[in-house]
């Protein structure tokens, strides 16, 4: 019990009073442009918890999950048969090295021109920008799978949909799950960045909305869903690291 | 079908046998000749040692037999029948043990893989997996992961995965290179108990000559690189053997000190 209090002190100490520093120091703020965050915390729950905005979440994070998944799955299956084939990679990696080096939010406008401001263009832009990691790391951690598991494979004969199961997939893991994780923050950076620049509905939407009409405790309460979202959803993607690489951790502690 | 090295007319195919096995590398310009001419053979229930100076090219050798790389030329047969690629006869132990079993699989599962691929029954590969771990000793570290394991109990684990394929030929690579002595005595001596017990065709690679007497019903001496059998010297030591009275037999000394001269030799040739 005691290791559990003293963990959640160490998490939750320089939070807490950080939080509390900005609400005593903010606390008389008249300066309009950085409100009281009681103020801000008002606008939260009267624009989030049971306004309006709540229904805005909802399309954002559908654009994320969908874009996200749709990169996550490309790159997992062209990972592998880049990853398996020298040849394939040689051909190829010219070309990623430049689409990579292209930031995705300047594909926004573009996008915008091609398929209106619906949907389609600002799941495009997430899966585009978030591709790149997940895909240079599957291709990465397939490329690197150790030789003697190579070798003990093909002397026990495990060729095929088996080998990829029981070998090449487990042992690129840690690497894939890595491009996972810097994948999704792109993801939700282009999740509100595409919707500033055009959109009618959704979280970025909202906060430039906020921001045009001048209101801005509920602009700020805005920034800070988005660190509540931000924080959540790398919650989960760390149970789900834990729950596919517990052998892998267990192994590095080891050694 | 006549083994030309071999000392007595056999009316039988050997189990083993490797046959003016040439291995040449061709890399960026410039060719590599590992392996000139290696022949020799094994019978069934055979347990030969080779041994060899460091860089003899025992590893190229050993991978040749497996499957895992194409001869040059020559042609490695078992039971009478030339191989091409990892055979189903075949097992083999790597020297890298800790590279050797999935990280990601517990012990059990590490054992049972082959088996599934094998095409053995549940019930089978049960039995196999039960029957390999205890030959080794291992039987309550069913359920660990490798990595919870020493450096001895995953090369084990290794041995038992290899029984548990049911073989015609063991094949190991330098196994016990690389752990510590004491184990490396107890691994020696499983090795001995899990062929008089299995009557299992053995060939144990190695740089160790010690090693190589104390296992070897037989020792194929090799040359530097490139390539060829020195001398193939049948071990008389009898067929029980321990760590205290063989190696202290007069005529241990004898054999370590012949096979020791000849890979001196070895290494002045190049």
């Amino acid at each position: 019990m005691k290791t559990i209090w003293g963990r959640l002190w160490t998490i939750f100490l320089v939070p807490v009073v950080l939080f509390v520093l900005w609400l005593v120091v903010s606390a008389d703020s008249s300066n309009f442009f950085f409100p009281a965050l009681a103020k801000i915390l008002a606008a939260f729950r009267d624009t989030w918890l049971c306004g309006s905005g709540a229904a805005e979440i909802a399309p954002s994070l559908w654009r994320l999950a969908v874009g996200f998944l749709a990169a996550f799955a490309f790159a997992l299956v062209a990972g592998v048969i880049l990853g398996s084939s020298k040849v394939a990679r040689d051909y190829t990696e010219p070309v990623f090295e430049f689409f990579r080096a292209i930031p995705p939010t300047v594909m926004i406008p573009v996008l915008l021109v091609i398929s209106g401001i619906g949907d389609a263009s600002k799941i495009a832009v997430i899966s585009l920008g978030c591709v790149w990691p997940m895909l240079l790391n599957t291709i990465e951690g397939v490329r690197s799978v150790d030789s003697v598991l190579k070798d003990t494979c093909s002397v026990y004969r495990i060729h095929g949909l088996r080998r990829l199961l029981v070998l090449t997939l487990p042992a690129a893991s840690p690497q894939i799950v890595t491009g996972m994780r810097t994948g999704l923050s792109i993801g939700i950076i282009l999740m509100v960045i595409s919707e500033m620049f055009a959109s009618r509905n959704g979280i970025g939407f909202t906060i430039i909305q906020f921001q045009r009409t001048f209101a801005i405790p509920e602009m700020w309460s805005g920034i800070l869903l988005l660190g509540i979202i931000g924080v959540v959803l790398s919650l989960l993607m760390r149970l789900f690291e834990m729950s596919v690489l517990h052998w892998y951790e267990g192994a590095r502690e080891r050694s | 079908m006549n083994d030309p090295r071999a000392g007595e007319a056999r009316s039988r195919d050997p189990m083993l046998a490797i046959r003016q096995l040439r291995k040449v590398y061709d890399g960026s310009g410039r060719t590599v000749e590992a392996i000139r001419d290696v022949t020799f053979s094994l019978d069934e229930g055979e347990l030969v040692c080779i041994v060899g100076p460091s860089g003899a090219g025992k590893t190229t050798l050993l991978r040749c037999i497996a499957g895992l790389l194409e001869p040059t030329s020559g042609e490695v047969m078992l039971a009478g029948k030339p191989i091409a690629g990892p055979s189903p006869g075949m097992a083999v132990v790597f020297q890298e043990y800790g590279r050797s079993l999935f990280p990601w699989m517990r012990v059990r599962q590490n054992v049972e893989l082959p088996l599934k691929e094998k095409g053995k029954s549940p019930e089978e590969r049960r039995r196999l997996v039960d029957e390999s771990l205890e030959a080794v000793g291992l039987r309550d570290a069913r359920e660990a992961y490798p990595w919870q394991l020493s450096g001895g109990m995953q090369q084990r684990v290794a041995i038992a995965r290899a029984i548990a394929y049911e073989p015609k030929v063991l094949l190991m690579d330098e196994p016990f290179a690389s752990v510590d002595a004491q184990t490396r005595a107890e691994l020696e001596d499983l090795v001995r108990a899990i062929w008089v017990r299995l009557g299992v065709t053995i060939v144990f690679v190695t740089h160790d000559i010690d090693e190589s007497v104390y296992l070897g019903e037989r020792v194929v001496v090799l040359s530097a690189s490139p390539t060829t059998v020195m001398q193939d010297v049948p071990i008389d030591l009898g067929s029980v053997r321990s760590q205290l009275e063989t190696r202290a037999d007069p005529r241990f000394g004898q054999l370590r000190g012949q096979i020791y001269a000849l890979i001196k030799d070895a290494k002045h040739q190049v």
